[in-house]
């Protein structure tokens, strides 16, 4: 490796690790008697709000995985084979959310959360509707790419000749051969719900982001410590999703 | 090998019959009340150029489309709104159709696992139908590992195992070189004749189609311009169209008095069937070509084609003949003088 690379290499690893070197040395440090201590981490268990933001994320998280997946996939694959007129038009429509500023988006769903706060009560979880929105436009692209990368319809029609259903059909042939493109889709759509503060800061709802917020006004570490967590799972996420795509073989 | 029937089962071919199948794309007529009705066991080869409805016809018989008027039968039953999963039709495609994600047993026996057949029996048959097209050792690979051919082959067993009622080839060899396509074209004939299906093959290529076919179907516009079995098809084409497809043919205008025709100042027999007046249909390999210095007629090109040459004769009337010749050799500039050595010339209208 030449030696320009190699310090390349160097500056990069530096401008991205050092940030997380001193979150990792504040999240660390004992502000009132001096040293080191582990009681902004253990506080993200302890506290039981930021423990609630958190469960409440990760399922947040999960939730718009599954909804957007059990959404996006179908429509997805039924518009590419039977009405591929109205691709540019789903499109469009997922791309969309791009455009509109969550101020917006907020101000707008509003009138439609009255409801959706009617008939399922005031949970964190209820937030699962807008963000599946919110994460269209980056699963779109995921899943797109991944669906133009196969042959689809010969896919889908020697299944069908074979004696598959629908489900059968998207279920044990195509969404095989698009994991990568699914798992892009998941764990990016993951990424955008730990990391949404606006939304659900405006919406009133305690979820992670706004549990920082609100914790880093009073407790430096124990914000730091939460928003460096974070960050580490994300990493964790992008690794494991290197890992499954690179894989060649289920 | 396995034996046929052990590996086969219970196939038995069933009549299809297609009857005044129509079917528009926008302002385009793909089929143009198409009928067509293909015997139990039999090998059905339709053959035509693109966009004349051929591959149409097949998906409509496979559920893959609909058709806006007419009817599909299979063993007497009329099938038009079953779906293409409920009607029991194995597929093979153009392009290579195997699932990506399973090994070659795993995409043989998919078809089984679809229909509830237990592991161990779809271990079984999917085993045995490799056999049968001459890959079993190939079973733990995928579909990536193999070669065009081996897929191809691999497409059929998954096709047959699910034991079709009717197997329908979609151009099956189009992606192949030519050595490939003539090994497995012999290959299908082999397969389909040892297990019975009924089966209609789609081709734009009439070497392929008279090769495997019981009867070959040719489609030009959407319409059935003549179905016969291969030898009368090549020996008799219905039209100029079918003449042209089926193989190359000299067309020269032609009038029949007293059942004879003249051609190149000599007198030839006209086929029965054969209209007053019209285009005679002379195939290359009919026409004699002699050396001759002091011959009327001017070797224009030769093609060299191995086995035969064709020869491009320019006649002393401005027009071309095509002859095919072995064991002679022509330049261009010589002179020759040619003859009908057939025993009879099709003369047909238009």
């Amino acid at each position: 490796m030449k030696p320009l690379r190699i310090l390349l290499w160097l500056l990069f690893a530096a401008f991205f690790l050092f940030p997380l070197y001193a979150m990792a040395d504040f999240a660390t440090r004992d502000l009132h008697a001096g040293g080191r201590t582990i009681s902004a981490w253990v506080n993200l268990f302890a506290d039981d709000a930021l423990f609630a933001a958190i469960v409440a994320s990760l399922l947040l998280a999960v939730l718009t995985v599954a909804a957007m997946l059990a959404l996006l996939v179908p429509t997805m694959i039924w518009v590419r084979l039977r009405a591929p007129w109205a691709n540019r038009l789903v499109e469009f429509l997922c791309l969309l959310p791009l455009t509109i500023p969550a101020l917006v988006v907020v101000v707008g769903l509003r009138n439609v959360y009255l409801w959706v706060t009617y008939l399922l009560g005031e949970s964190a979880l209820t937030l699962t509707f807008v963000y599946v929105v919110l994460v269209l436009p980056f699963a779109y692209r995921a899943l797109d790419a991944a669906l133009s990368a196969i042959d689809l319809q010969t896919l889908a029609e020697a299944a069908r000749s074979l004696g598959a259903g629908w489900t059968a059909t998207i279920v044990a042939v195509i969404v095989p051969n698009i994991r990568a493109g699914v798992m892009s889709a998941a764990f990016i759509s993951i990424a955008v719900v730990l990391g949404e503060y606006t939304v659900a800061s405006l919406s009133g709802f305690q979820t992670l982001p706004v549990q920082i917020v609100e914790i880093g006004k009073s407790d430096g570490p124990t914000s730091v410590a939460a928003s460096l967590a974070t960050l580490i799972f994300g990493f964790v996420l992008l690794f494991v999703l290197s890992l499954v795509t690179r894989r060649r073989r289920p | 090998m396995t034996g046929a029937s052990e590996a086969t089962g219970d196939m038995q071919g069933v009549e299809v019959e297609l009857s005044g199948l129509t079917r528009s794309y926008g302002a385009v007529r793909a089929l143009d009340g198409l009928t067509l009705q293909i015997q139990p066991g039999e090998l059905v080869a339709l053959l035509g150029p693109s966009g004349c409805g051929k591959t149409t016809a097949l998906r409509i018989l496979a559920g893959l489309d609909e058709a806006d008027a007419g009817s599909v039968t299979i063993d007497g039953r009329e099938i038009s709104r079953v779906p293409a999963n409920k009607r029991d039709i194995g597929l093979v495609f153009q392009s290579y159709s195997l699932f990506p994600h399973l090994t070659v047993l795993d995409n043989v026996a998919f078809g089984l696992k679809m229909r509830g057949v237990g592991a161990r029996e779809r271990a079984g048959r999917a085993a045995e139908m490799l056999d049968l097209v001459g890959l079993a050792t190939q079973s733990g690979r995928y579909a990536d590992e193999l070669s065009g051919g081996q897929q191809q082959r691999v497409a059929l067993a998954r096709a047959l195992a699910i034991r079709p009622r009717v197997l329908l080839l979609d151009e099956p060899l189009s992606a192949l070189d030519a050595q490939v396509r003539g090994q497995l074209r012999d290959e299908i004939r082999r397969v389909q004749l040892e297990v019975g299906t009924t089966t209609l093959f789609v081709t734009h290529d009439q070497e392929e189609a008279l090769a495997v076919a019981d009867r070959v179907g040719v489609m030009n516009g959407g319409r059935l311009e003549q179905l016969a079995a291969p030898a009368e098809l090549y020996t008799r084409p219905a039209t100029p169209f079918v003449a042209e497809f089926v193989g190359l043919h000299n067309r020269v205008p032609a009038r029949v008095i007293d059942g004879w025709v003249r051609l190149w100042g000599q007198s030839v027999a006209a086929l029965p069937g054969s209209v007053t007046e019209g285009t005679a249909l002379v195939r290359p390999e009919a026409i004699r070509l002699t050396a001759d210095p002091a011959g009327a007629d001017t070797v224009q090109s030769v093609a060299f084609l191995g086995a035969v040459s064709r020869v491009t004769v320019a006649l002393d009337d401005g027009s071309t003949v095509i002859a095919q010749v072995s064991g002679q050799t022509f330049e261009p500039g010589d002179r020759a003088h040619l003859s009908v050595e057939s025993p009879g010339v099709l003369v047909v209208g238009g």
